[in-house]
């Protein structure tokens, strides 16, 4: 394994600006690493490797430029975002050769700050699931044991991480889809506030859930990278228009976590949790307590109702947000319709996968009329609920902690047949999204008796960032580097 | 045997006048090449998000305003889910609950069949925003269909109102009253050929005396006023005789045919559809300051209904050529700017109704192109009213001097077309026309007083129009007394 790529993004940047590693040696090094590893892994799809290199050599030739936080720094991006002239098909057949002709805003940001993309990252067909299982293209294996899943949605970007094939990663998470993979595959995962990031060029999902996160090996890498994609958009309504702190200077400013109250929700706590993640959870919280955190209990009544809202608000918003795919403009198209009714049907029955005709069906039925009053407005009426207890428990600590997943990564295929079992893989970080406040998964152990990683959630009140990554960086600090790459 | 009632509930898009569309900055021009004007956002291609333009906010709260009502501090966009190819994203983004405007009304005068002048509350249940689909295009040669999105996202409201209307000619006043106050608002070019301005017939018959409504059925496709009420006439014959025979009304949509006069069932698309409407999560709630909402009320035009009373007040013309000259806004402009020239608002106002307008509708031009200016207008009447010219003379010439905007005074006068008051040339023809026509002279003595006409027009054909009818009119009668 080449020494470079087991460098932290903050790292590699550094040698990058002071010259001693060219923008071509560090795309290099990732290519040789995506080489070596993905006939193993299957984490990217589209690769973009020779442009890669020509803008890299372009880039050295000009020399580097301080000024860009992310200059020379190979990246990748789940394959949920628009890319200009990268072939962009969120995982499902529908979109098999669909190349946008626009960046994602994250994307475009990305590219203004130096970085340079290297692939795509492979994930559940439009975002739906909680494996990778659910690509069109390829399942993603997990770099700690090939044959577990990496987790879900964003596990090409968990994945690539993990095996040490780019120093950073976007991960785009509706219900847990950027903190789930980041525990399974011990890396650091972010799912800013709601509004924070634009989603401008991300396929949408769940419009009024999904925002898009940095995915890497340290604490201070997503920083740096959140700090770059964060801020207000005019071409996205929902982008909150406020000021946003640097996260990374922010970082400098505490050592220890005296004065902080963290929450532990007994709902997070208790039944369902697997040992072992309970176990390495606890042991997180120990040494929070130790660095001078105070911890205290602190109810979120509403969880047990949080899928079931999800799943409705999700798959109401899916079945809307889907439609566009209907084989007339660009797409798979049936190639044997005889009238319009045939070609959408064929269409989009030969282009979408079963979990995702699943969820627009299930998002239909629960927007049609007669039923709307009984699903969709009770759920978003439970949502409001929601974000007052969330609210309310934020009263009494300034972040709350809790495991990011009942389990370690468990083998592939272990749970495709039952989606209801699958879709309670998401109890943890499910309940944020519906409210839109910030998130993230810190790798804080290896299980016991999986000998997987363990991701240790905190959750912080609406544009909370700064107070989470502070803890987080302060905490990782203090326990043994579980992210660095893994051997395959 | 029952007498039955009609019952007119209407629903009107206006497409509005801004220079982009709805939700992207791509332009509104009409008659570009097909995709033309089209981007990311209005294709629906993948991962796009709308952003609100707000000239449509400001020109709907402006419709609102006009038609008196209550502009909800916060409305909603939603979207309304079906599948069709000239709708990119599979929704089209409207406004359900919570729309911008609701609780208006509009005032209406018409006459009704018997040409008695009849006054009317409309009601204005909502006014909404939403945004236009493209158009399919079905090429037999090629054997395929084609899609031009160039009208998708064209901002459009819809303006809904109560069903309180109760035969044509209130239906038709109503649109005519809408269509003006928009044309006033300067929003929206209120054509109904072009399809900027189109309006849905929903209509029932019931037995009088009844108080529900019987079924309705929702009339489309109908571009004019003129087939509004032929539409109406046989929608209502229709549904009536289907009653008689004992048969049922279904709640449909049906589809006015131009040429036959007729109306059928559309089958398919629109019919027992589920919408599925809800929040539309890309576009956060609408909130109107109380600021914005005072300088736009700031700004309202005056419109036709004031126009109506201070034309009345001020030129002291009769409530009906008020109306006449005010329906619509250009011509209510240009009656000012003639009278601003020429301050004679009877006389003006009849060449406007008249000739003027007879004129106008021919040249299949809007006011705004015609070449024959308001200074020119007023110079005619003028020349008219001071007995520069016959009234015969400025008729006979108004066409050419209209067509290619000519200045009647240097017309007349190149032409040599004043009217001739000198009593010598004048004597010699009249006393021409009498020595020519013996028999109608003996007639006349006799008493056939009605004659004087007769000899009239003789004079005015020998002085090619030109003698001054109240010196020969004298001068015929002294000659036979």
């Amino acid at each position: 394994m080449s020494s470079l790529i087991e460098k932290s993004l903050t790292e590699i940047h550094s040698l990058l600006i002071a010259g001693e590693v060219t923008a071509v040696e560090a795309v290099k090094a990732c290519l040789d690493q995506i080489e070596k590893t993905e006939p193993e892994i299957k984490a990217l799809l589209a690769k973009d490797g020779e442009n890669a290199l020509k803008l890299a050599a372009e880039m050295d030739k000009l020399g580097p430029d301080a000024s860009k936080p992310l200059w020379g720094v190979p990246v990748v991006i789940k394959d949920v975002l628009a890319t200009k002239g990268i072939t962009t098909t969120c995982g499902s057949k529908i979109l098999e050769n669909f190349v946008p002709f626009y960046d994602a805003t994250s994307v475009a940001k990305l590219k203004e700050a130096g970085a340079i993309i290297i692939a795509k990252a492979n994930m559940d067909e439009f975002a739906m699931g909680s494996t990778t299982e659910n690509s069109a293209y390829q399942t993603t294996c997990n770099p700690h044991d090939l044959s577990r899943v990496p987790g879900g949605s964003s596990g090409g970007s968990g994945a690539t991480i993990a095996a040490g094939q780019c120093f950073a990663a976007l991960g785009t998470d509706t219900g847990g889809s950027i903190r789930l993979p980041a525990s399974f595959c011990g890396c650091v995962g972010v799912k800013p506030t709601y509004g924070r990031v634009s989603r401008y060029g991300m396929i949408a999902y769940g419009s009024s859930l999904d925002q898009i996160g940095p995915m890497t090996r340290t604490v201070e890498d997503s920083a740096r990278v959140l700090n770059v994609i964060a801020g207000h958009d005019k071409r996205d309504s929902t982008s909150v228009d406020c000021e946003v702190p640097n996260y990374i200077e922010a970082l400098a400013e505490r050592t220890d976590l005296s004065g902080l109250t963290i929450g532990l929700p007994e709902e997070y706590w208790g039944e369902g949790l697997s040992e072992e993640v309970s176990e390495a959870c606890k042991n997180a919280i120990k040494k929070a307590e130790e660095l001078g955190a105070k911890t205290v209990p602190v109810k979120l009544s509403m969880t047990e109702y949080a899928i079931a809202t999800y799943y409705i608000i999700a798959m109401a918003e899916a079945s809307s947000n889907l439609s566009r795919f209907d084989g007339i403009r660009y797409g798979h198209r049936s190639k044997d319709a005889d009238e319009l009714i045939d070609l959408y049907t064929k269409s989009r029955t030969e282009g979408f996968g079963d979990e995702v005709q699943r969820r627009i069906i299930i998002g239909t039925y629960v927007l049609s009329a007669g039923y709307y009053d009984a699903y969709y407005c009770k759920a978003a009426q439970i949502r409001r609920l929601m974000r007052n207890d969330f609210e309310k428990a934020f009263e009494s600590c300034d972040l709350i902690a809790g495991p990011a997943c009942p389990t370690t990564a468990f083998p592939v295929g272990e749970l495709t047949a039952d989606p209801l079992q699958m879709y309670l893989m998401d109890i943890f970080t499910i309940s944020l999204n519906l409210v839109g406040m910030p998130g993230m998964s810190l790798p804080v152990g290896i299980g016991k008796d999986t000998n997987m990683p363990v991701g240790l959630q905190l959750m912080a009140p609406a544009f909370g960032e700064t107070t989470m990554l502070q803890a987080a960086n302060v905490l990782e600090k203090s326990l043994p580097d579980f992210s660095k790459p893994q051997q395959i | 045997m029952v007498q039955f009632e009609t019952v007119i509930g209407l629903e009107v898009h206006a497409q509005l006048k801004t220079n982009t569309k709805i939700f992207c900055g791509c332009s509104t021009q009409f008659g570009k090449e097909p995709n033309e004007n089209v981007c990311e956002v209005c294709s629906g291609m993948p991962g796009v998000l709308p952003v609100l333009n707000e000239k449509v906010m400001e020109y709907a709260a402006k419709m609102g305003l006009a038609t008196n009502c209550i502009i909800n501090k916060k409305s909603i966009f939603a979207r309304k889910n079906y599948f069709y190819p000239d709708l990119p994203k599979g929704y089209q983004i409207s406004q359900f609950e919570l729309p911008i405007c609701e609780h208006g009304h509009l005032n209406i005068s018409y006459e009704d069949k018997s040409g008695e002048p009849c006054k009317k509350r409309i009601g204005v249940t909502r006014i909404h925003m939403e945004e236009d689909a493209g158009k399919n295009i079905h090429s037999v040669a090629e054997n395929a269909s084609f899609v031009d999105l160039n009208r998708t996202g064209v901002p459009l409201i819809e303006i809904v109102s109560e069903p309180d209307m109760r035969n044509a000619e209130e239906a038709v006043a109503y649109l005519k009253s809408l269509r003006s106050i928009l044309l006033y608002l300067d929003i929206c070019d209120g054509n109904l050929e072009e399809g900027s301005f189109r309006c849905d017939v929903n209509i029932s018959v019931r037995p009088f005396g009844q108080e529900e409504f019987g079924t309705r059925a929702e009339l489309k496709n109908i571009n004019s006023f003129r087939n509004v009420h032929k539409a109406i006439h046989y929608e209502v014959a229709r549904q009536i005789d289907l009653i008689e025979d004992g048969e049922k009304i279904i709640q449909e949509t049906r589809l006015y045919d131009a040429d036959k006069g007729t109306t059928h069932s559309m089958r398919g698309k629109a019919d027992a559809h589920d919408y599925r409407y809800f929040p539309d999560p890309d576009l956060v709630p609408l909130v109107i300051a109380d600021e914005w909402l005072a300088e736009w009320q700031a700004a309202q035009p005056e419109l036709p209904a004031e126009r109506k009373v201070r034309f009345e007040e001020d030129f002291k013309i009769s409530e009906d050529d008020a109306d006449f000259l005010t329906a619509e806004k250009d011509i209510a402009d240009y009656y000012e700017a003639v009278l601003d020239s020429y301050n004679e608002p009877k006389k003006v106002a009849n060449w406007i109704k008249g000739d003027f307008m007879k004129e106008l509708n021919q040249s299949e031009v809007g006011l705004s192109e015609c070449k024959f200016k308001p200074e020119m207008m007023a110079t005619l009447v003028e020349m008219v009213d001071k007995d520069v010219i016959s009234n015969k003379i400025g008729k006979d010439i108004f066409n050419e001097i209209f067509t290619a905007g000519l200045d009647p005074a240097k017309f007349v006068k190149d032409k040599g077309l004043e009217q001739n008051s000198d009593s010598s040339s004048l004597e010699a023809a009249v006393d021409k026309v009498l020595a020519d026509n013996p028999n109608e002279v003996e007639a006349y003595k006799g008493g056939k007083k009605k004659l004087v006409s007769f000899f009239m027009g003789q004079v005015m054909k020998e002085t090619k129009g030109q003698a001054n009818p109240g010196i020969v009119s004298k001068m015929i009668q002294q000659k036979l007394s």
